[in-house]
């Protein structure tokens, strides 16, 4: 290991002595850093006075392997980004290609993404709002949120024969259309998990406990937002507007009827409570869209197997259950991509830790951290 | 001479006691968690699952006990018995029976508040000498909330104390009436919040906040030592929940013989149900939260009920 901590620091405090700092090293193995990440806590008693990101535990070198691959055999990498939401990876890499290669992709295609996206979303929010429980002690939160997620991905298993790494959305359209039954057991999942969301409102931020761990922690401004580049439920959770399904429309989301929930306080309660309600209006796309929805071709015609793009770059981003996902490429004219960049929404976010978690206590610490909903697959790519 | 082997009995059948009551309550907890929680809990082993508990017992008998290199050895090995002995002997002053308590003192209502701290000294020792960060914090995290809760605890049994008149447990027993359960029940609430704290369960179970400090002080335990400290803590919530039982709902009262001990178990087991659905349904605390909860709210609400008590006394 490269970095070296050295266990105690020597801090000078006035009247001339000094006393020794303590530093924990939360990670990278830890019930609460939500995957892979080290966090360098440096503890004055228990509160912490810094707390510094070791990142690059799960760094599998994606965008250059991606170099090496078609253009179709990238879409298995994307899965791996961000694992907890990959279909939101395979739809940002999917646009940028077909920006490229100016593909345009059926009606139906783009709804079945849609509704694809806004699942994922569900299930991503549920994993961060069960995690939030977790967190803080509430093991049950945890647990009735993994429920309502793991219905989502039994409907995905059905969709594409995969629980985690989709590779559902392909350059053009998408792999699988609907099997039978399966859009009516969706709208019955949809009206039963407005109920689960209910319950959980009630349960767990209407907790005292919870509101006591959760309100006034790690507050950020709308204005430090803006400029540390924080998007998704962390930037609209300090009442930052910044929606690229409103703010930059795609796909067809200019058609659908949805509301973008914004928070006022910017603390973990906010960032928490602005994914909960991002699942209502979640529910409500998915059932417009399946109101929309028509039979069709979900695939374009005559994207090849190995497709060759004439030289020049694209960038396209969507919103993801983090944030602004924005893939960018460079094609040489080759059948495989020259370059390939990921913005990641989970990334940005996690650098604002040092900044909200100083100050605050070590408990608070591991409540902060799963309030910016990192996936280390996004961050160290 | 005598009173040592007196002492051994009573040692090994409160051994005895407390295995059983884990024996039962980690299945019965793990059965109740799972139905909280969307899930059938143990159900492979036995009828209902009930030998998992076994299984598990004899795992953690046969696992390796780990002693890391770092740290203090005899304090290490030594912990987890000052964290048990203090939980097995407070059940020893609790009335069982109608004119039977193991030992039977003038003071037994201070020694079942006073005993159980002793073992903080084991929590603590535990985590300073594992020498490791995690569990230095759980210590100290256990050393700052047991003195927080023991006073409100204390304060919420002194109203039965008043209304008795006596610290005796029997004679408490004896002068039991009805009416003490509606007059004493903000004792009784505050009561059953500072046991939660004191058995270091949810929402208070700051030493070891898996989410943060790990497991805390038991970090570094493994094999039995680790389920020594585990049953402490079943020891302390049998021991919270039946002299509960025993002071505030009037234990085996009303109910002659063999049937009122069966009463008083049940009227016990009402408490340690309400303990783990608390526990399994809240989050946890902060440890600044849990001060502030412990000074500002339920010292103030015990102390009101001691005054509501002494009124109540007066007018008599």
């Amino acid at each position: 290991m490269g970095l070296d901590v050295e266990s105690r620091r020597v801090v000078e405090v006035e009247e001339g002595g000094t006393v020794e700092e303590l530093v924990v090293n939360v990670g990278p193995s830890h019930p609460s850093t939500h995957g892979v990440c080290r966090v360098i806590a440096h503890l004055d008693s228990e509160i912490v006075t810094k707390a510094e990101p070791v990142i690059g535990h799960l760094h599998r070198g994606i965008e250059k392997m991606a170099e090496n691959r078609t253009y179709l055999q990238v879409v298995p990498l994307t899965d791996r980004l961000d694992y907890v939401g990959s279909m939101y990876a395979n739809w940002a890499y999917c646009r940028a290609v077909e920006r490229l290669a100016s593909i345009r992709v059926p009606d139906r295609a783009e709804y079945l993404r849609v509704i694809v996206c806004e699942m994922q979303r569900i299930a991503s929010h549920m994993m961060a709002i069960g995690s939030a429980g977790a967190d803080s002690g509430a093991v049950t939160q945890f647990v009735y949120a993994f429920d309502q997620r793991e219905r989502i991905i039994e409907h995905f298993e059905e969709l594409c024969g995969a629980r985690l790494t989709y590779n559902y959305v392909r350059p053009g359209g998408v792999s699988h259309d609907l099997p039978e039954g399966w859009i009516e057991s969706l709208l019955a999942f949809c009206e039963s998990h407005r109920k689960g969301l209910d319950m959980m409102d009630k349960l767990f931020f209407g907790n005292v406990i919870a509101r006591g761990r959760m309100k006034g922690v790690g507050v950020l401004s709308a204005e430090e937002a803006v400029a540390w580049g924080a998007s998704g439920p962390v930037a609209r959770g300090s009442g930052v507007e910044w929606d690229l399904r409103k703010h930059d429309p795609y796909s067809v989301y200019p058609r659908l009827d949805f509301e973008v929930p914004i928070g006022s306080n910017g603390d973990c309660y906010d960032r928490g409570r602005v994914r909960l309600l991002e699942c209502y209006e979640s529910c409500s796309i998915i059932e417009q869209a399946i109101a929309q929805l028509e039979p069709g071709a979900i695939m374009a015609d005559g994207v090849p197997r190995l497709l060759a793009p004439l030289p020049g770059d694209a960038y396209d981003h969507i919103e993801s259950a983090r944030g602004s996902l924005g893939v960018y490429l460079v094609s040489d004219g080759s059948p495989r991509p020259y370059r390939m960049k990921v913005r990641s929404p989970a990334f940005c976010n996690l650098a604002l830790l040092p900044m909200l978690a100083e100050g605050h206590l070590l408990s608070d610490l591991v409540v902060i951290l799963g309030s910016l909903d990192p996936v280390f697959g996004e961050v160290d790519r | 001479m005598s009173g040592l082997i007196w002492g051994a009995i009573y040692g090994l059948a409160a051994g005895m006691v407390i295995s059983l009551a884990a024996f039962i309550g980690v299945w019965g907890e793990r059965k109740i968690a799972g139905r909280i929680q969307l899930r059938y809990g143990p159900q492979e082993l036995g009828p209902f699952g009930l030998l998992q508990t076994g299984a598990d017992t004899l795992k953690l008998l046969l696992k390796e006990d780990i002693t890391p290199a770092a740290v203090d050895v005899r304090i290490f090995r030594v912990a987890p018995l000052i964290v048990f002995a203090p939980a097995a002997m407070s059940l020893a002053v609790i009335p069982y029976a109608y004119g039977f308590a193991p030992i039977d003192t003038g003071v037994g209502v201070l020694f079942f508040v006073a005993v159980p701290a002793i073992s903080v000294v084991g929590v603590l020792l535990a985590g300073w000498s594992s020498r490791n960060t995690y569990a230095t914090l759980g210590g100290l995290r256990a050393a700052a909330q047991m003195i927080s809760y023991e006073l409100p605890r204390t304060l919420s049994v002194l109203p039965v104390v008043l209304l008795a008149g006596s610290m005796r447990p029997l004679d408490i027993m004896d002068a039991w009436q009805w009416w003490w359960i509606p007059l004493t029940f903000i004792g009784f609430i505050v009561y059953f919040i500072a046991s939660l704290a004191e058995i270091n369960r949810v929402p208070f179970d700051l030493p070891e906040a898996e989410a943060e400090l790990v497991a805390g002080p038991f970090a570094d335990y493994s094999g039995i030592r680790w389920a020594i400290f585990a049953m402490a803590e079943y020891g302390g919530l049998v021991a919270a929940s039946l002299f509960g039982a025993a002071v505030f709902f009037g234990g085996y009262l009303g109910v002659p013989g063999a049937l009122g001990v069966i009463v008083f178990v049940l009227k016990a087991l009402v408490i340690a149900l309400l303990m783990l659905w608390v526990s399994w349904t809240f989050p946890r605390m902060r440890p600044d939260q849990l001060m502030a909860t412990a000074w500002k709210v339920l010292t103030p609400m015990a102390l009101i009920q001691l005054v509501l008590v002494g009124a109540v006394i007066s007018w008599l």
